[in-house]
């Protein structure tokens, strides 16, 4: 099979999904200028034109929620929020809105709209353009909630996020865009809800998220060195999520620890850690660990930004730390 | 062009239907068999008719919070709205949605919103899929004066703007969000004004007379249609009762004005009209009253006797499973 870039197996996806049918079309604040989502939508405005690659003015809310009017009417829109930050400004129409619908209208009409949230963070950019608001998201009854973290699942979880007749926020990170992997040409969809083990193991359980699965395998490799056998798994969806696979893990391992780069306080971590403790508490023979952002703002400064993000190296730390106990 | 007597009367018989249904919603809620909020339309109901009776049926209309006047109009079924406000299963939203949240998408009613501006985005959104389908079909969306606020207003009346949708913004200014009156609401103290703005046509109309909202309507639905762009409509008017059906928020409004616009009640208007005019005889008229007071019955019957929903229903209908990957 072919090896791609993550960013190519965006574009081609967007190509595909808009190409094969013709309630798909592709709306958000720069859609029609790549180099402002990293490439991602090289091409598609010449091929489809401004009818289906729709540019917006910055109006998040409104923009949102003509998406989900859209969807409502037969649509199948895929929305791109170019930095996830900006998602803050259209929680109305995403919480309020297209998560509550399906339900609060007693199941008659859902709304089949994917929400494309870029994790932008790095470079500098600050607390307003580097955050990863994967939990707040992952709170809200109604919503689904993916992050590929290979061009693989990247390809198929956006294939499959369209297809979708709920909404589902569809979370990649632009630290993945230059990662490449495997992709078949053909169309093929990744099943929501549904994790992946990406390396077996006996000694720990490591659930990674997003980029971090990334850094989780450096991770591993180092540990192995020292004699620790991680198993990785990478859920993918984070609502719904692969329970039995986390499960399964765990009463294997007898180890939890949960990498995800949002913050720690009632974060994804914190999630997947209670799961355990309720469902395969007497399995566990040590305290659960978790790799996050600290509970502070993203700041500037590069040497601020090295403290503030996890990599391998707290990853492996945070493992060795609980196989101590 | 005049409105021939058969549609006039079907307007009476609508507008009292209304009139009616509030009455009796109002009644049962002050007696406690009916549970939520109820936000009583009375006073307005020329608005909704005058509007809705231009519409057709794949035309797509927004409701809100005091929205039984708008479902009314557009053909939904005074049973399942009733069974919907006693919370019962065979409401239209299985008791899921309540007074506010009643909606019937078979007959292009695309919700009612409990936040409020929220449902001007989606009606834009459902004007996108609109434009973007070809054809004639036209999205309006009815709020009062207090949504011309809201962040999403504005927001809204520009997308549709510059993009030229085919989208009516109805706006019912009855003069007070809740006890906050619109000239200390709004800067400037016009609506037009802000509708202007962005370049949208307005025209402002005696909300209580039914055939002027009708007149009014029927052009600019037939101006929507093809395709130039969006229209303002406001139309002023006054709602008889308070906010809601409760006696927890006092109704401030001076006493002389809620008798004043009392005076100006728009079914006695339309009734001295057609008795003048030789449409209807007072024998007639009593007639079509005692014909709606008796479907009130029914509809309350119905809902009296319909089921509860079980318990265990609660947690279903919070995703499609259609579609599903």
């Amino acid at each position: 099979m072919r090896t791609i870039p993550y960013v190519q197996a965006i574009n081609e996806t967007l190509h595909q999904a808009i190409a094969g049918d013709e309630r798909v079309f592709l709306i958000g604040a720069g859609v029609t200028t790549p180099w402002y989502v990293g490439g991602t939508t090289v091409g598609l405005l010449d091929r489809f034109g401004p009818e289906r690659i729709i540019d917006t003015p910055v109006s998040e809310n409104a923009v949102t929620g003509a998406a989900i009017g859209a969807a409502l009417a037969g649509m199948r829109p895929i929305l791109m929020h170019s930095r996830m930050d900006f998602m803050f400004y259209a929680m109305d129409q995403i919480a309020n809105q297209a998560a509550n619908w399906y339900y609060m209208f007693g199941g008659q009409l859902s709304v089949p709209l994917t929400i494309w949230a870029i994790v932008n963070r790095g470079g500098e950019q600050a607390a307003q353009h580097s955050q990863s608001l994967q939990a707040m998201f992952t709170h809200i009854p109604g919503l689904k909630v993916v992050m590929p973290a290979t061009p693989y699942d990247a390809k198929g979880l956006l294939l499959a996020s369209i297809a979708d007749d709920n909404p589902v926020i569809y979370i990649d990170d632009r630290w993945l865009y230059e990662k490449t992997g495997e992709v078949p040409e053909e169309m093929f969809t990744v099943p929501l809800g549904k994790g992946i083990v990406r390396k077996d193991g006996k000694d720990v359980t490591l659930v990674a998220t997003s980029y971090l699965v990334t850094e989780a395998i450096k991770a591993a490799a180092t540990l192995e060195k020292e004699g620790i056998d991680v198993e990785l798994i990478d859920p993918r969806s984070l609502k719904p999520l692969d329970e039995d696979l986390l499960l399964k893990s765990v009463k294997k391992t007898g180890r939890l620890v949960i990498a995800d780069g949002g913050w720690k306080t009632a974060g994804i971590g914190a999630e997947l850690a209670a799961l355990a403790v309720e469902k395969a508490f007497k399995y566990l023979k040590s305290p659960v660990g978790r790799v996050s952002l600290p509970d502070a703002p993203a700041p500037a400064s590069p040497t601020l930004e090295k403290r503030y993000y996890p990599d391998a190296d707290s990853i492996a730390a945070s493992v060795r730390e609980i196989l101590k106990s | 062009m005049a409105i021939d007597n058969a549609e006039l009367i079907r307007m009476y018989r609508t507008m009292l239907t209304i009139r009616r249904f509030e009455e009796r919603a109002s009644k049962e809620f002050r007696g406690g068999s009916v549970p939520g909020l109820v936000h009583s339309y009375i006073g307005q109901e020329a608005i909704a008719v005058g509007v809705c009776f231009n519409l057709r049926k794949d035309d797509r209309m927004v409701s809100n919070h005091r929205g039984h006047g708008h479902l009314i109009s557009k053909g939904a079924d005074i049973r399942r709205m009733m069974a919907e406000i006693y919370g019962k299963r065979t409401g239209y939203c299985k008791g899921k949605g309540g007074s506010m949240h009643i909606a019937d998408f078979s007959i292009g009613i695309l919700g009612a919103n409990g936040i409020v501006a929220a449902g001007l985005p989606i009606a834009t959104g459902a004007a996108l899929a609109a434009h973007l389908e070809g054809g004639d079909r036209i999205a309006a969306v009815f709020f009062g004066d207090g949504a011309c606020q809201e962040g999403e207003f504005q927001e809204s009346l520009n997308l549709a703007s510059i993009w030229k949708l085919p989208i009516i913004f109805v706006c019912e200014n009855n003069q007070y969000g809740v006890n906050t009156h619109y000239q200390y609401a709004i800067a400037g103290g016009s609506i037009p004004r802000r509708a202007r703005a962005y370049n949208l046509p307005v025209r402002t109309v005696d909300g209580n007379d039914v055939v002027a909202v009708y007149e009014a309507a029927r052009e600019v639905v037939a101006r929507t249609r093809t395709h130039v762009g969006p229209y303002f409509l406001e139309f002023k008017t006054y709602r008889w009762y308070p906010h809601f059906e409760s006696d927890a928020i006092p109704d401030l409004r001076p006493r002389e004005e809620i008798a004043a616009w009392k005076k100006k009640d728009p079914i006695k208007r339309l009734a001295k009209r057609l008795l003048k005019e030789g449409v209807a005889t007072a024998r007639e008229l009593e007639a079509i009253n005692e014909e709606v007071l008796g479907r009130i019955d029914e509809a309350v019957k119905y809902a009296v006797e319909s089921p509860l929903p079980r318990p265990e229903d609660a947690l279903e209908d919070v995703y499609s499973t259609q579609g599903i990957s």
